[in-house]
């Protein structure tokens, strides 16, 4: 419906970025002439030295921008945009800068520092352009806590439910409610681990993933239930576990794609201030040595 | 019965009329002289009858003890039977000779012989009366003197009843001139339902109180007892418990009845009851008894009883769920068989608590009350029995609780022979420059009047006592005016000012001196000058005189002044105010092109005023003009209160609209016609306009609100067009295609023009040459209706946009669910730029096709919030941008007028820490993180200013733009007016 990132205003920021390699391959081009192997050193490896760091320090004043609410130049949107296409930019000048020249040293560390931003990076574009209308299919308009409110609902019903069916089912199916596990620790939250549980007569804990051995469970008892009545609270209950298991997956689901969305930038960022420093030893270590 | 046999003995023998020709000659009674030895005979042929058809119910209608005195006038005891005739009547004198005597029709006697002479025997006994002198003059022996009879001791009542009292005590007399009478047990029975501890402003700041009570903000309990305070000091003659149910008499003698049967005479009433109206009543046996209750304050104050609550409306549902979650033992008594009054959420809540076991609350649909009694068990001391669909049914309970709803006050104002201008439900009766109805010596003041501020309620009851003490005050809010009419070119007191203006109005000179002060009152005065010395010094006058208000609490109008030839508003400019011309002259141009011009007496800007669109022209002033401009608030309420000027402003309305689409160069004498035989229509939301296979012979130009048009049928049925005011709907029909290809629906509450065959063919006489855009237009729009009828999907979400309430919006916050990856910047945005509090929820809302609709205000074109602001602080701005001031008196009426759940009510957010105290010591929310004004919650100076609305404002004051929009990092976020909805669709 709205452009996305990296449509904005007809890839206007596309250009602007192309533009700036362009010219960083011109300045490059002109150090063939001297003996000089091209390095960080000559001239146009300065200029181009200057020239990355600048950038490294522009993108990462994106973080502050985005917490600028009055600022007036641009929208974060056109900022992101622009970020994105020259935080891959700034890969090529600093190539250029170093003149394909690495080694075990500090100005490599930088480098290498850079580039995991960079990859990083790349994820989090990834993910931002692909996952919202996953996550948007998933929910099908409803928004997370209507989703939980809608699970507490479905809970409480099998609850009610259970407490009319035989103590085998009844003492499985309220432990597995109670035992259900959504979400968790980081792990659980982005890969989507199933820690639930539930318990049998004997007191002994069963794993539960997906819900799935719960309802094998309870649909395994209906055709050997003796009274109607336990056979149709069976059947309820059934109908309601099921529904119970689209909505937990549809809740986990929901809460994977969204730690995705924001779990890279728990990478992106650290990994920014590490290569801030490192291209500031790297700027004083060339300064003191050279 | 004195002679037995006299009915057999004597024939009837009534009194002759005198003879005709003689009768000719006078004007004196028409019957002869009484012959008292055959009336003491035709007494005597009375039986006596053990049921004295006579005098019951299809005899004498009240009741005269008609075979007594028949008796005593066959024993000659005249002077008797006198005293037993005045018993059940006052006017003997009249009814002998005029009753049409239904005594005589049901007399016993007649069934056999002609019905004993009853008319002539009562004539006769009050005729002798006379003559003998026993009927005298019966004055009472006390009179009660009541000069003022006021009724409600709200702040206006009680300001009025103090007044009065004052003037007792400058008169040195010691019987109170008048009386107070509440109907509640204790003085200010609204503001005593407040809840506890709620903060009462004191709005406007500007206004002088002049009053004999005292009155300040502060909270519920302060200003209560500061008034009760003020009743004693004042020795006010307050009678609590003394409903009034009737009044009725005239101006120097009218007399109230109250609840308990009581009497009272007053010279004059003063009305002073608000607008909440009376609780409506069981209507059974019982009903007022002590522990039936009418309202609930607190559900807590009752812990482990049965308590009966009568109703199924909002009130009645939220009463039992809060009695039922202190523990207590809740039936509900529904008259239907169903919960159809009831709000959504709270008919989930009570279905759910009806069904749940474990919740004490039992429902008895379709259940009537027979009566409510008190009974001897202590423990459950009240059993109400009821008529269920299985029968009766008793229940022993401790209390019931009557949720009925109001009686609004109209019904008892009417009673009293005072006239409302039409049948609105807001409408208000028209009082006089001293609050006069049309009822003389009836007074209303205070809400009622139309005037919801407390203080503006407390100097009316203090300026109706003067006036009816015949001293003529100026109103306390003179000095207003003063400032208003600074800057203009001549020097008056606001008084003459007042009458020259409504002289050179026309259209206003019919209005109420009252009515025409207050409509000034609350406009601003514009005055042009042409450029030179005069404009100079008139805008230095200004200046000064801001300067001087400025140190007020809150600034009061004051004059504007401007240049001549600048623009008073231009076109696209949503603002909704009236002009009217004093002076001067006026141009309206529309794509830069002057069109009309307008002067002394004319108005305009009512376009926009009556649709709620930007305006569709400039306006701007020529030479030296006086303007009168008044906000669209009061235009309304000025149409409620009265029917020319609203009749007068649709007029002009049809004319100028009827112009601009089929007559650009019709003058108005041309129009009128015409116009004079349009109807104005108006559709709720959802109603049809008409059906897709009608034959039409009419076309509609909306008016206000917005039109659907769907094609196709059933399932299948898609909106292809959403048409706003100035458009046109179904102008086909006029133009060869008399079948109705689609049906129109309102989509939001709707008015339009609906112009017929005749009245359309003598249009497009008057303009032939226009009928070629016309056409034009017609092409253009059935290629988008056909269009979109081949895109189903694309109806889909224009029907999701419209039940979004969309249909009425101009500036709506839309997400693309494609693009959002739910950081929540634009509510960190939000709140960052207002006061830590965000006023849009993104989560919430619904979505379709990927297009979230998250609340957040709409900004309607006319905003429901602003219907009945009490303070006036919610605006639009030029841009559209509906916002809420500083003078929001956290009442929540724009909270529940909200259909969109855009307003809430929140205390202020906690102040934000400094970056580094954040950063070192964690103090509360950081740069960026959400509020957390719970925190202020527990804080007792914000608690005592209570809580205020809060709401989009489409960040006016931003340069930039709504910050939500611009602080969304994906472009997922985006503010949408009407005209864009088209991309949306894809
Ligand atoms: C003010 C900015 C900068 C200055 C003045 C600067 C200066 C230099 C100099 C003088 C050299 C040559 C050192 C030598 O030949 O021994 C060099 C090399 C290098 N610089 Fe920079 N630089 C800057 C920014 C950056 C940035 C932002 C990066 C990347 C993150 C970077 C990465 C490198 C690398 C990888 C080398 C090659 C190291 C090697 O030869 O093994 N420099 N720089
Ligand atoms: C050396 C290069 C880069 C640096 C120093 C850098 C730095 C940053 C910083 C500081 C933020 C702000 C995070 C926050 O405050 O939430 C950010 C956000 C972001 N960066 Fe980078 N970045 C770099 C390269 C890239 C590249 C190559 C891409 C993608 C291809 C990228 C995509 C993003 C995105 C999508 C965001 C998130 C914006 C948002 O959610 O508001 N970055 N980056």
């Amino acid at each position: 419906m709205f452009d996305n990132i990296m449509r904005v205003r007809n890839y206007r920021y596309f250009w602007w970025c192309m533009g700036s390699i362009v010219v960083a391959v011109g300045v490059f081009a002109t150090q063939t002439s001297s003996n000089e192997p091209a390095n960080g050193g000559t001239w146009q490896g300065l200029v181009l030295g200057v020239w990355a760091a600048l950038l490294i320090v522009w993108l990462t004043l994106l973080g502050v921008r985005k917490r600028s609410y009055r600022f007036r130049l641009g929208t974060v949107q056109d900022w992101t945009s622009l970020h994105v296409y020259l935080g891959v930019g700034v890969l090529v000048v600093a190539t250029l800068h170093a003149g394909l020249q690495f080694g075990w040293n500090v100005h490599t560390l930088a480098y290498v520092l850079m580039f995991a931003v960079i990859i990083s990076g790349v994820v989090g574009l990834f993910t931002y352009l692909s996952y919202p209308r996953r996550i948007a299919d998933n929910q099908q308009g409803q928004n997370r806590s209507q989703l939980f409110g809608e699970l507490y609902e479905l809970n409480q019903q099998g609850i009610k439910t259970a407490r009319s069916c035989g103590p085998e089912v009844q003492t499985a199916a309220i432990s597995g409610i109670q035992r259900t596990a959504i979400g968790g620790g980081v792990l659980s939250q982005l890969f989507a681990r199933d820690l639930s549980r539930f318990e049998t007569l004997d007191g002994v804990q069963q794993p539960n993933p997906h819900q799935a051995p719960l309802i094998d469970l309870v649909s395994k008892r209906i055709p050997r239930a003796d009274k109607h009545d336990e056979v149709t609270a069976l059947q309820d209950l059934l109908v309601i576990l099921c529904r119970r298991q689209a909505v937990i997956e549809r809740l986990r689901k929901d809460i994977r794609l969204q730690g995705w969305l924001q779990a890279w930038l728990y990478v992106h960022v650290p990994l920014t201030a590490a290569t801030l420093t490192a291209v500031v030893v790297h700027i004083l270590v060339t300064f003191i040595y050279w | 019965m004195g002679k037995t046999t006299g009915f057999i003995d004597f024939e009837r023998n009534s009194a002759p009329y005198r003879d005709a020709g003689a009768r000719m000659l006078d004007f004196r009674e028409i019957y002869t002289e009484h012959d008292v030895s055959q009336l003491t005979d035709q007494g005597a042929r009375c039986m006596d009858c053990g049921v004295p058809f006579c005098q019951a119910d299809d005899g004498c209608p009240i009741h005269n003890l008609i075979p007594e005195w028949n008796d005593l006038v066959y024993r000659d005891r005249w002077r008797d039977a006198l005293d037993r005739l005045h018993k059940t009547n006052n006017f003997p004198e009249f009814t002998g000779r005029v009753c049409p005597a239904p005594c005589e029709g049901s007399c016993c006697l007649a069934v056999i012989e002609p019905a004993v002479t009853i008319k002539n025997i009562e004539c006769a006994i009050v005729d002798r009366g006379f003559e003998e002198n026993w009927i005298k003059a019966n004055p009472p022996l006390q009179r009660t003197g009541k000069k003022v009879a006021v009724v409600g001791s709200g702040p206006a009542g009680l300001s009025a009843a103090a007044r009065a009292a004052e003037l007792d005590r400058a008169n040195e007399s010691t019987i109170p001139s008048y009386v107070l009478l509440e109907s509640h047990s204790a003085h200010a029975k609204t503001i005593q339902r407040y809840q506890v501890g709620k903060h009462v402003m004191a709005e406007p700041g500007y206004l002088t109180l002049r009053s004999d009570c005292e009155f300040q903000a502060g909270t519920r309990e302060a200003v209560l007892d500061q008034w009760l305070a003020d009743i004693d000091r004042g020795q006010v003659n307050i009678r609590n418990d003394a409903e009034v149910t009737r009044i009725s008499g005239s101006k120097g003698a009218f007399s109230l009845a109250l609840k308990n049967g009581d009497e009272l005479e007053a010279e004059n009433v003063v009305l002073a009851i608000g607008l909440e109206g009376s609780p409506r009543k069981i209507g059974t046996p019982g009903e007022d008894l002590p522990l039936v209750q009418y309202h609930l304050e607190d559900p807590k104050a009752f812990r482990d009883e049965v308590i009966v609550v009568i109703g199924a409306g909002d009130s009645a549902i939220e009463n039992v769920l809060g009695l039922a979650a202190s523990k207590n033992h809740v039936y509900i008594i529904n008259r239907r068989e169903e919960f159809s009054r009831a709000k959504e959420g709270n008919l989930a809540l009570i279905l759910a608590a009806i069904s749940d076991p474990a919740v004490a609350v039992d429902c008895l649909y379709g259940s009537n009350v027979n009566s409510v009694i008190e009974t001897p068990d202590a423990d459950e001391p009240l059993a109400i029995s009821l008529n269920t669909l299985e029968g009766e049914v008793t229940i022993a309970c401790h209390r019931v609780i009557a949720r009925l709803g109001g009686v609004p006050p109209r019904r008892f104002v009417e009673g009293a022979g005072v006239s409302f201008p039409n049948e609105r439900p807001d409408a208000i009766p028209e009082l006089s420059r001293t609050y006069e109805t049309d009822v003389a010596g009836i007074y209303i003041i205070g809400s009622l009047a139309g005037y919801p501020l407390i203080k503006q309620a407390m100097n009316q009851g203090y300026d109706v006592i003067e006036y009816i003490n015949g001293n003529d005050v100026e109103p306390a809010d003179y000095p207003l005016l003063h400032n208003q009419f600074h800057c203009l070119p001549f020097e008056r007191e606001p008084r003459d000012v007042l009458d020259l203006f409504q002289r050179r109005i026309p259209f206003f000179s019919r209005l109420n001196a009252l009515t025409f002060r207050e409509l000034i009152l609350e406009s601003n005065v514009v005055v042009t000058y042409r450029a030179g010395e005069l404009l100079d010094a008139a805008v230095q006058q200004c200046e000064t005189l801001d300067a001087s208000l400025a140190d007020l609490p809150q600034i009061p109008r004051s004059a504007k002044v401007i240049a001549a030839g600048e623009y008073l508003y231009r076109e696209g400019e949503y603002a909704s105010s009236f002009f009217t011309i004093v002076e001067g002259e006026v141009v309206l141009e529309t794509q830069g092109q002057a069109d009309v011009q307008l002067s002394r007496g004319r108005f305009f800007g009512e376009g926009s005023l009556i649709s709620g669109r930007p305006r569709q022209e400039s306006a701007r002033a020529e030479g030296t003009c006086i303007l009168v401009e008044t906000p669209r608030r009061i235009m309304v309420k000025l149409f409620n209160s009265n029917e020319d000027v609203r009749q007068g402003v649709d007029w002009i309305f049809i004319v100028r609209e009827l112009k601009r689409h089929f007559a650009p160069d019709a003058t108005f004498d041309e129009l009128r016609e015409v116009s004079s035989q349009v109807v104005l229509r108006s559709f709720n939301a959802g109603e049809v306009l008409f059906e897709a296979g009608d034959i039409g012979d009419s076309l509609h130009i909306v008016r206000r609100g917005s039109v659907s048009l769907q094609r196709g049928v059933g399932d299948r049925a898609a909106t292809v067009v959403e048409l706003r005011s100035g458009q046109l709907v179904g102008e086909m029909a006029l133009m060869g295609d008399s079948n109705r290809r689609e049906r129109a629906i309102a989509t939001v509450a709707t008015e339009t023009i609906e112009l017929k065959r005749p009245e359309f063919l003598a249009l497009m006489r008057l303009n032939a040459g226009n009928l070629d855009g016309l056409q034009n237009l017609v092409s253009r729009k059935l290629v988008k209706t056909t269009q979109m009828e081949t895109r189903p999907e694309s109806g889909g979400i224009l029907d999701f946009l419209l039940s979004e309430g969309l249909g009425e919006a101009t500036d709506t916050l839309i997400i693309d669910e494609q693009l959002c990856i739910g950081c929540n910047n634009c509510e960190r945005a939000c709140a960052e730029t207002h006061d830590g509090l965000s006023r849009l929820d993104r989560a919430a809302g619904k979505s379709f096709a990927n297009i979230h609709v998250p609340i957040a205000c709409r900004h309607c074109e006319h905003p429901h919030c602003m219907k009945d602001c009490p303070p006036d602080a919610i605006h639009r701005a030029p841009g559209g941008q509906v916002f809420i001031d500083d003078t929001c008196i956290g009442c929540g009426n724009c909270e529940v007028n909200c259909p969109y759940d855009a307003i809430r009510m929140s205390y202020p957010a906690a102040e934000k820490p400094s970056l580094l105290r954040w950063m070192l010591f964690g103090h509360g929310p950081g740069p960026g993180e959400p509020d957390a004004y719970d925190g202020m919650k527990n804080d007792p100076e914000v608690q005592q200013k209570g809580k205020r609305a809060v709401k989009c404002d489409a960040c006016v004051n931003e340069a930039s733009g709504p910050a939500c929009v611009r602080a969304c990092p994906t472009g997922a976020a985006r503010r949408i007016a009407p005209e864009q909805f088209i991309e949306l669709l894809g």
